[in-house]
């Protein structure tokens, strides 16, 4: 005899409270780990740390941004770009965490638990969204340091956190879907440096787009990490040369939102999905 | 209606370049209460068999309900009401012993002071209570594979797979473990273990079933099962090699049939159902003869002899699908 395999119903027993309320256990869980892992956070934030410093005292000098005499007119240009590039990186965090997980086995008990299926992946993304704002936190003290600051005010700072941590939740649901798809741990590292690198690197996190060849700077000015940092400068008053008639940089907000929302209609359904078949 | 039904159950593991036919029309019944014991070499199916009725796993063909659940349709209401602890320890290793088991309780849905409370009792029961407060990454293997079935019965399931879960404890461990799942059956779970120590099942469960290749074997009670391979025989070890031709002439009359030799270890194998009178006259020939002996004894079946005799290979031995390549020793072969 021969069943097929039918669709394993909806959700949760309990629907939508319970889906949170398992959420916010398994978010509370992810959490517990990084004061128990600190090497992870300690190498993301040194990481970050690294490029501020790099860029700002060894590269900087060569990267001129006209129409600022200010030599202090980088770095304060930088911290954006650096804030941008580490919530990307973001995503290489959640793959990794995930693709543990899975290794360690402790994705096998919590399927089979009476939980809400969704709450492993939505509590990861949640988890992960504030531990990239603890990063943020240190990073922007240590911007504040090399001369980054804030010129607007705080509302206009707010949004534009805002905007990072958005990303930064958008970014976590690509980890999760390429955390389930990949073999092991180091695959995933490997991956998600490949992706990356090159998407922070063509973009205006570190050099202004107007230095790169111009078959390229289509797509280094519609890159997210490009729309979200350039975000970031205009609400925060950062200097923010260049700017094209091009329809990214003249709305870099409304394209962060679009691309956030792309990248969560696509990878959401493609890890709930991933996450459904594992092993099965 | 039985507690664990299932029918025809097949699974294959598909790859690129293979396709391991795990599990090829298995079907199960374990009633209420009861604990079968599921047998069979490495790679038999035990895991795959525990994977799909606990809901991990999908068949590819056949039907199982557990609890009165079918195990592909309503999976979600199943979990509620077993418990699992697999093969490998799943806890989480950055967390504390008690922050596990908080966390699973919760995830049963229990409101968070009944979890807590539930965690302490745990603790206590497993005897984990000092180290209750450390991370799991400090926890030896015994411990976490305690932690590992504390977690399973968090919600008191009435349904438990348990995949092996003596392997790797010590001989204390494994005692312990073994009164633990004795006081569960007790307060009416029934079971389904799978093992690979032999003496295990014989100790816990009521019904065993064989496996090899995906399918059933033979199944039975421990007795069923060791009557299956033969009844009683003596065992003699000798002290000198050239004496065997001696020995054998000299007790087979007490036998009731042939003796089995087994060069390499000097040992001598009578079927006999005489028992200690029997044994009583073997040494007593064979002392008449001044034949020395390292050794003598009567020897029941145990159930690793009615795995050697099944599947020609020894429980814990041979990894391999070809069982016949294993070189099992000749007095096994004999049974
Ligand atoms: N994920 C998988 N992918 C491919 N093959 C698998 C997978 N899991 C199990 N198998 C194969 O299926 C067969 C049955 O495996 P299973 O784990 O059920 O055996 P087992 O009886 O539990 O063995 P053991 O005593 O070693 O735990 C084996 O041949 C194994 O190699
Ligand atoms: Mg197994």
């Amino acid at each position: 005899m021969t069943t097929t395999p039918v669709a394993t119903p909806h959700a949760g027993v309990g629907g939508v409270r319970q889906a949170f309320s398992d959420g916010l256990v398994i978010g509370w869980r992810n959490l517990k780990r990084i004061p128990r892992i600190p090497e992870l956070a300690i190498f993301a934030i040194i990481q970050s740390i690294m490029f501020v410093l790099l860029f700002a005292f060894v590269f900087g000098g060569a990267i001129p941004l006209p129409g600022y005499t200010d030599p202090n007119a980088y770095r304060e240009y930088l911290l954006p770009g650096v804030f941008g590039q580490t919530i990307a990186f973001a995503s290489a965090t959640t793959a990794i965490g995930m693709t543990d997980d899975m290794a360690k086995g402790i994705i096998d008990r919590f399927r089979s638990l009476p939980m809400a299926r969704s709450a492993v992946l939505t509590g990861r993304s949640f988890a992960d969204v504030i531990y990239n704002a603890g990063i943020l936190i240190v990073l922007m003290i240590s911007g504040w340091f090399v001369g980054w600051t804030v010129r607007t005010d705080v509302l206009q700072f707010a949004i534009g956190v805002g905007l990072l941590l958005l990303f930064a939740f958008a970014m976590s649901w690509i980890g999760i879907w390429l955390g389930l798809s990949v073999p092991s741990v180091e695959v995933g590292q490997q991956v998600s440096f490949v992706v990356i690198f090159p998407i922070t690197f063509i973009s205006n996190a570190f050099v202004p787009i107007q230095t790169m060849p111009s078959w390229l700077q289509p797509f280094a000015e519609w890159n997210p990490v490009s729309t979200l940092t350039a975000s970031v400068r205009t609400l925060w008053g950062n200097p923010h040369p260049f700017a094209t008639n091009n329809f990214p940089s003249q709305q870099p907000i409304l394209v962060t939102l679009l691309w956030v929302a792309v990248i969560l209609a696509v990878f959401v359904p493609l890890g709930v999905r991933k996450y459904r078949s594992v092993s099965r | 209606m039985s507690v664990i039904e299932a029918e025809g159950l097949v699974k294959v593991y598909k790859s690129r370049k293979s396709e391991v036919r795990a599990l090829d029309g298995l079907s199960l019944r374990v009633e209420e209460g009861q604990v079968l014991g599921l047998l069979g070499p490495n790679g038999a199916g035990k895991t795959t068999t525990v994977r799909i009725l606990a809901t991990l796993l999908r068949p590819d063909a056949g039907r199982a309900t557990v609890a009165g659940y079918d195990v592909v349709r309503q999976a979600q209401q199943l979990r509620s009401v077993i418990g699992l602890s697999g093969q490998y320890a799943a806890v989480d290793e950055n967390l504390t012993g008690r922050e596990n088991l908080w966390m699973f309780a919760r995830l049963y849905q229990m409101p968070s002071p009944e979890a807590a409370r539930r965690a302490g009792e745990l603790l206590e029961q497993f005897d984990l209570v000092d180290a209750g407060d450390r991370v799991v990454k400090t926890y030896s293997g015994g411990m976490r594979r305690r932690l590992d079935l504390a977690s399973a019965i968090i919600a008191r399931p009435r349904l438990l797979f348990l995949d092996e879960p003596t392997t790797g404890l010590d001989p204390r461990g494994r005692l312990g473990m073994w009164e633990v799942i004795r006081q569960l059956v007790r307060d009416g779970a029934t079971l389904l273990l799978t093992t690979q120590y032999l003496e295990e099942a014989d100790e816990l469960a009521d019904g065993i079933v064989v496996i090899d290749h995906g399918r059933i074997i033979a199944q039975g009670t421990a007795d069923e099962l060791k009557t299956q391979v033969g009844g009683e025989r003596i065992e003699v070890v000798l002290h000198a090699r050239a004496d065997i031709p001696a020995a054998i002439e000299r007790i087979r009359p007490y036998g009731d049939g042939d003796a089995i030799v087994d060069e390499h270890t000097k040992r001598v194998t009578l079927p006999s159902t005489g028992g200690a009178q029997a044994l009583v006259q073997v040494v007593g020939a064979l002392n008449e003869a001044s034949i020395a002996i390292d050794d003598i004894g009567v020897r029941r079946p145990t159930l690793d002899d009615v795995f050697l005799s099944l599947t020609g290979h020894a429980a814990a031995d041979g990894q391999g699908p070809e069982p016949d390549d294993e070189p099992a020793m000749a007095t096994g072969r004999a049974a």
